[in-house]
C-alpha cells in the first residue's frame, strides 16, 4: 500500500504511505496507474511526515499528477508542496524535452559516399601508419648518435620480458607441434617404407618455416598485446603527454627500446624453437620409428642445405620488427576510453599475426626466386 | 536500516600494509545530517579510511558500521543493499570512459532498481540537471568533459540512487576557486534539499570553512574530531599549522560561518 485515495464528489483526496523510494517505483507506478483520475476537478495530496519520499518517488508522483493537471484538475498540497517535487519542477525543463544529440553520426546507407569514406579512411590510416614507421626510423637514426640515447637498460629489460620469459611457452609449443607433424608424416611415410624422410620433413619444416613462424605468433600474442596495452594505458593516463612536456621524445623512450628489444629477442627465441623442435623430432623418431639418434643426426645433416637454418633465422628480426611496430603503433592510437584500449590491443595482435604471415609469404617468394 | 544512532561509525580501525601502519585504532562517528570533513597530511591514510568504510579495503582489525549495519561482517548480498544507500565520488572522477554521462548515471539505477525506460531516462536526466550540467553534457563521453564537469558528473552518478550518505574524495581538488565555490554551494543546496549526510576528504580550506560542520583530523594514525571551532582551537602543532598557517589566515582564527 503506497496510496490511500478517497473520492469526495469531484475532489480526489490521496494520502501517501510507506516508502516512496527508488526500489519501490514499479509497485508505486502500478498503484498510481490503478487509481482512477476520471472526473476529478481537485486532487488533494497529503504526505505524512513518516513517508520516505525520494526523488524517484517524487518523480512518479509528479508524473501522475501531471496527468490529472492536463485533464483539468487542480492540485493542492494542504501540508505544503514537498521539497522533492519542487526540486524536480525547478530542475526539469518546462516544455518538451529536447532529444539528446546523437552520439554517433551514422546516416542512412548511401553506397557511393560510404565507399568514398571507406577509401579515404583507409588511405589516411595507411598514411598515418607510414608516418609512424618513418618517425620511428628517424628516431632510431637520431638515437644512434649516442649509446645513452639508445637506452641499453631499457632494451635489456624488453629483451628479458619479451624473450627470456617467453622461452618456456615457445619451447613447449615448438615441441608439441613438431611431435604432431612428425607423427602425421611418420604415419604416411610408413606405408611406403620411407620412414627416413620423416627426418627431412621435420628438419626442413622446422628450420625454414615452423620454428620462426610459431615463435612469431606466440610473441605477437604475448608481447604485441603487452606493448599495445602498456602504451595505451599510458596514453589514457596522460603519461605520453607528460613525456612530451618534459621534452622527452615518446618515440625514443617508448617505441625504440621495445622495437630493438624484440628485434634482438626474436632470433634468440627462434633458435631455441628450432632446437627444441628438432629434439621433439628426434624423440618421436626414436619412439615411433625405432630410429637411433646417430642415424637421425646424420639424416638431419644430409637434409639441410647450408642455407636452411639461416633462411629461417633471417626472418625472425623482421617478424620482431613488425610485431613491435604494430603493437606500439596501436598503443599510441588509444584515446579517451578504456574500450578503445581493448579494441586497439585486439587490432594490434590480429594485425601483427597477419603481417607476420604476409611477410612470411613474401619471404617464400623471394627465396624461391633466389633459388635458396 | 535503523533510523537512530550514528550513520557511520568506525571503531578501532587498524590498517597495515606490510610494515607500514596506516591506521592504529582509529575511531570516527558521523551523525545524520552532518557534513563531516576528513583532513590530514599526504599519506596519512585518508583515502584508505574511505576505502575501509566503503568495504573496498578489508581492515586488519576494527569495526565499520554504515547505517547501523556492520560492513565488515555482512554477506555480499547484504553489502549490496548497503551500497545502494550511499553514493561515492572518487578523486579522479572514475567515470566509465566508454559510457556517456547519462549512461554513467544510469548504471547504478540499472543495477539496483527496476525502472521503466522512461523513468530511467528522465530520472537520470534529472540527476544530471541537479548537479548543474547542461543537457548537452549528458550525451558526452568523459573524455570530452572539463575537470569541473567531470566532478559534477561524478556527483550525479553518486546521487543516482537518492542515497542518504555521500562520500566524496577530494571533490574540489583541481578546480579553480570559482568552480570550487560553485561546487560547494551546489553540495550545500543538495544537502538541504535531499537531506544528505556528507563525508568528504578535502584539502581545500575554503571548502572546509564553507561546508563542514565537523572535521576529523588524522594525526598519528588516529582521528581527532570536533566542530570546526573546536578543531581550530586544538593545540596540536599540525592542526595549528593547518588551520592557522599563512593560507588559513584570511579566514580568521574563529573558523568559518559553520564554526559554532
Amino acid at each position: 500500500m503506497y496510496l490511500r485515495s478517497e473520492r469526495n464528489g469531484d475532489s480526489l483526496e490521496i494520502e501517501l504511505a510507506g516508502s516512496w523510494r527508488g526500489p519501490d517505483l514499479p509497485a508505486i507506478e502500478a498503484e498510481l496507474g490503478a487509481t482512477s483520475l476520471a472526473g476529478a476537478r481537485r486532487v488533494v495530496v497529503t504526505i505524512p511526515a513518516d513517508v520516505q519520499l525520494d526523488l524517484a518517488g517524487a518523480w512518479a508522483l509528479r508524473g501522475w499528477l501531471k496527468q490529472a493537471e492536463s485533464a483539468g484538475a487542480s492540485i493542492e498540497y494542504p501540508g505544503g508542496k514537498p521539497g522533492q517535487v519542487e526540486l524536480i519542477e525547478t530542475s526539469l525543463p518546462k516544455g518538451k524535452k529536447h532529444p539528446l544529440p546523437p552520439t554517433s553520426s551514422e546516416s542512412s546507407f548511401e553506397p557511393v559516399s560510404a565507399l568514398g569514406k571507406q577509401v579515404t579512411r583507409r588511405i589516411r590510416a595507411l598514411q598515418s601508419a607510414l608516418a609512424f614507421v618513418g618517425q620511428a626510423f628517424v628516431t632510431f637514426l637520431r638515437a644512434c648518435t649516442s649509446v645513452r640515447r639508445l637506452r641499453p637498460a631499457s632494451i635489456t629489460r624488453h629483451v628479458y620480458e619479451t624473450g627470456i620469459t617467453a622461452i618456456p611457452i615457445v619451447s613447449l609449443i615448438a615441441f608439441l607441434i613438431t611431435l604432431i607433424i612428425a607423427y602425421i608424416a611418420a604415419q604416411q611415410a610408413r606405408e611406403y617404407g620411407a620412414e627416413i624422410f620423416v627426418v627431412d620433413i621435420v628438419t626442413v619444416g622446422v628450420l625454414r618455416e615452423l620454428g620462426v613462424l610459431l615463435t612469431a605468433i606466440i610473441v605477437a600474442g604475448r608481447s604485441g598485446s603487452a606493448f599495445a596495452a602498456e602504451i595505451g594505458a599510458m596514453k589514457l593516463n596522460e603519461e605520453v603527454d607528460a613525456l612530451h612536456a618534459i621534452g622527452v621524445e615518446p618515440h625514443e623512450v617508448l617505441i625504440l627500446p621495445r622495437v630493438i628489444g624484440l628485434v634482438i629477442a626474436m632470433p634468440l627465441l627462434a633458435v631455441i624453437a628450432d632446437f627444441i623442435g628438432l629434439t621433439g623430432g628426434a624423440l618421436l623418431c626414436k619412439w615411433l620409428l625405432d630410429m637411433p639418434l646417430p642415424l637421425y643426426l646424420d639424416r638431419v645433416q644430409d637434409a639441410i642445405a647450408p642455407t636452411t637454418f639461416w633462411v629461417g633465422i633471417i626472418k625472425a628480426p623482421v617478424f620482431g620488427l613488425l610485431i613491435a611496430l604494430s603493437g606500439t603503433y596501436r598503443g599510441l592510437q588509444v584515446r579517451d576510453s578504456s574500450r578503445e584500449l581493448g579494441r586497439l590491443t585486439t587490432v594490434a595482435v590480429v594485425q601483427s599475426i597477419f603481417l607476420v604471415i604476409f611477410a612470411n609469404a613474401i619471404f617464400a617468394i623471394v627465396f624461391w626466386q633466389l633459388d635458396i | 536500516m535503523s533510523d537512530s544512532g550514528p550513520l557511520v561509525e568506525v571503531r578501532g580501525l587498524v590498517n597495515r600494509f606490510g610494515a607500514q601502519i596506516v591506521h592504529d585504532g582509529l575511531d570516527m562517528t558521523v551523525e545524520r545530517g552532518e557534513v563531516f570533513g576528513i583532513v590530514g597530511g599526504s599519506g596519512s591514510g585518508k583515502s584508505v579510511l574511505l576505502r575501509s568504510i566503503l568495504g573496498l579495503q578489508r581492515p586488519q582489525a576494527g569495526e565499520v558500521s554504515l547505517m547501523g549495519r556492520p560492513v565488515t561482517q555482512l554477506s555480499p548480498a547484504e553489502l549490496k543493499q548497503v551500497k545502494a544507500g550511499y553514493g561515492v565520488t572518487f578523486q579522479q572522477g572514475a567515470l566509465f570512459t566508454s559510457l556517456t554521462v547519462l549512461q554513467n548515471v544510469q548504471l547504478p539505477m540499472l543495477e539496483h532498481l527496476s525502472l521503466s525506460p522512461a523513468a530511467l531516462d528522465e530520472l537520470a536526466r534529472l540527476k544530471v540537471r541537479l548537479v548543474g550540467l547542461a543537457d548537452e553534457a549528458a550525451g558526452k563521453y568523459p573524455a570530452q568533459l572539463s575537470g569541473g564537469m567531470i566532478k559534477r558528473a561524478a556527483l550525479a552518478r553518486a546521487l543516482a540512487l537518492d542515497p542518504q550518505l555521500l562520500m566524496l574524495d577530494e571533490p574540489t581538488a583541481g578546480l579553480d576557486p570559482i568552480s570550487a565555490a560553485a561546487f560547494d554551494e551546489l553540495l550545500m543546496d543538495l544537502r538541504e534539499q535531499l537531506g544528505l549526510t556528507v563525508i568528504m576528504i578535502t584539502h581545500d580550506l575554503d571548502t572546509i570553512f564553507r561546508t563542514c560542520n565537523r572535521v576529523g583530523v588524522i594525526i598519528d594514525r588516529k582521528m581527532t574530531s570536533d566542530t570546526l571551532a573546536g578543531i581550530a582551537a586544538n593545540p596540536h602543532p599540525w592542526i595549528q599549522a593547518y588551520f592557522h598557517g599563512e593560507r588559513a589566515e584570511r579566514f580568521g582564527t574563529e573558523g568559518g560561518r559553520h564554526g559554532t
